[in-house]
């Protein structure tokens, strides 16, 4: 069956089996000055964003809120740029594949 | 560089053309052979020609002058045919010159000369390869060289408007490039950017916001790879159009025809900046 799956060229790709509905996207955004906001949009449900706030607040020396939209659920603010860390928090501590995360901004 | 390389074989080819021809045509062959050199920019090509025997090296200027005038790929097919039958009728006539004085030559040529002489069979790699070569020179599309002058995307240029607005130039240019409604692009820019801005009277972009060019030329080429390029054959030679039933966009390639949807621009969660909302 493997070898079959690896000469098959009509097997899916990977990228397009499981396009997941529900991205988490980060973005970045500009404020006055040199000063960004980073926000974290479509966090899976099952997970306490107060606690993740909490360990993001402290893990990247910086403030941070939730903001609850009428449409987008509840969205992480942070102070700066944090795009890549917490990405990179979510991939690692909370086991969340890349694919579902998409980083906005320049 | 391809200079030196394209004389070398000249040289050597000129060696062995004294012994086959007794210098009767010797000075013809040898500029035919650099002008068809020269014409080769890359290595690999003069490399190739330089593979060839000396079976070939009569010919060319026959076949540059048949082959260079057609555009079309069925004519080339045509032409390929009549080209070996003309390649195969003077190499009969070498032959025939040859045979007086070839009894003294047959043993320092080497072994395809000789197998030229019974039947003016040239190696099909040969012919291959040399196909490709004119093919590569007069219409590169068809012998598949994607990296085209046509689709070099102009560098984003950024200027500062004031201390808090960037002026992004050459979006029109940029959007022509990509055959896309500058709008969408526009509208990408102020999604992914998370700002706003608008056009000026010179269908300039001002953008509220510093941004250097090496940010949003980061930002063009997500716009490029989500929007532009064709999943299936890499090329950027699309269409972006707007089913009018289902209000979808579809991708549509120019060139292998495949099509796919993609996902409309989404600003996403703004954060308020700056000044509240009156409640």
């Amino acid at each position: 069956m493997s070898m079959n799956q690896q000469n098959d060229p009509f097997a899916d790709t990977g990228d397009s089996d499981s396009q997941p509905t529900s991205y988490i996207h980060i973005r970045i955004q500009q404020r006055n000055g040199r000063k960004t906001l980073t926000t974290v949009q479509g966090v899976p449900q099952e997970y306490d964003l107060k606690k993740i706030l909490k360990v993001l607040k402290k893990d990247f020396a910086c403030n941070g809120n939730i903001v609850k939209d009428e449409e987008l659920g509840e969205v992480i603010q942070l102070q700066g740029d944090q795009r890549v860390k917490v990405s990179e928090f979510l991939t690692t501590q909370l086991g969340l594949s890349k694919k579902n995360i998409k980083i906005h901004g320049f | 560089m391809s200079d030196d390389l394209g004389f070398d074989p000249s040289l050597k080819k000129k060696k062995k053309s004294k012994k086959v021809e007794d210098g009767s045509s010797e000075s013809t062959p040898v500029p035919e052979l650099d002008d068809m050199l020269s014409g080769l920019k890359k290595k690999k090509k003069s490399k190739k020609i330089d593979g060839d025997e000396e079976t070939n090296s009569p010919v060319p200027d026959d076949l540059t002058a048949s082959l260079g005038d057609l555009t079309l790929k069925k004519k080339k097919k045509k032409s390929l045919k009549n080209v070996d039958a003309t390649d195969f009728e003077q190499q009969l006539e070498e032959a025939g010159v040859e045979d007086v004085s070839g009894s003294n030559n047959n043993a320092t040529i080497d072994g395809e000369s000789s197998n030229g002489d019974e039947e003016g069979i040239i190696p099909y790699d040969d012919l291959l390869s040399r196909f490709f070569d004119i093919l590569k020179k007069n219409n590169p599309e068809l012998a598949g060289d994607r990296s085209g002058p046509k689709f070099r995307i102009p560098p984003p240029v950024c200027q500062r408007e004031g201390s808090k607005k960037t002026l992004f130039a050459n979006v029109q240019e940029i959007a022509q490039v990509l055959q896309r409604n500058p709008e969408h692009l526009i509208q990408f820019l102020f999604a992914e950017l998370g700002t706003s801005g608008s056009i000026d009277g010179e269908k300039r972009l001002v953008l509220k916001g510093k941004f250097q060019p090496k940010q949003m030329e980061s930002v063009l080429r997500r716009y490029i790879i989500e929007y532009v390029t064709c999943k299936t054959c890499k090329s950027m030679n699309t269409e972006l159009k707007r089913e009018s039933g289902n209000r979808l966009h579809f991708l549509s390639c120019k060139v292998c025809g495949s099509t796919r949807s993609v996902s409309s621009i989404k600003t996403g969660f703004q954060a308020q900046v700056g000044r509240r909302k009156r409640v």
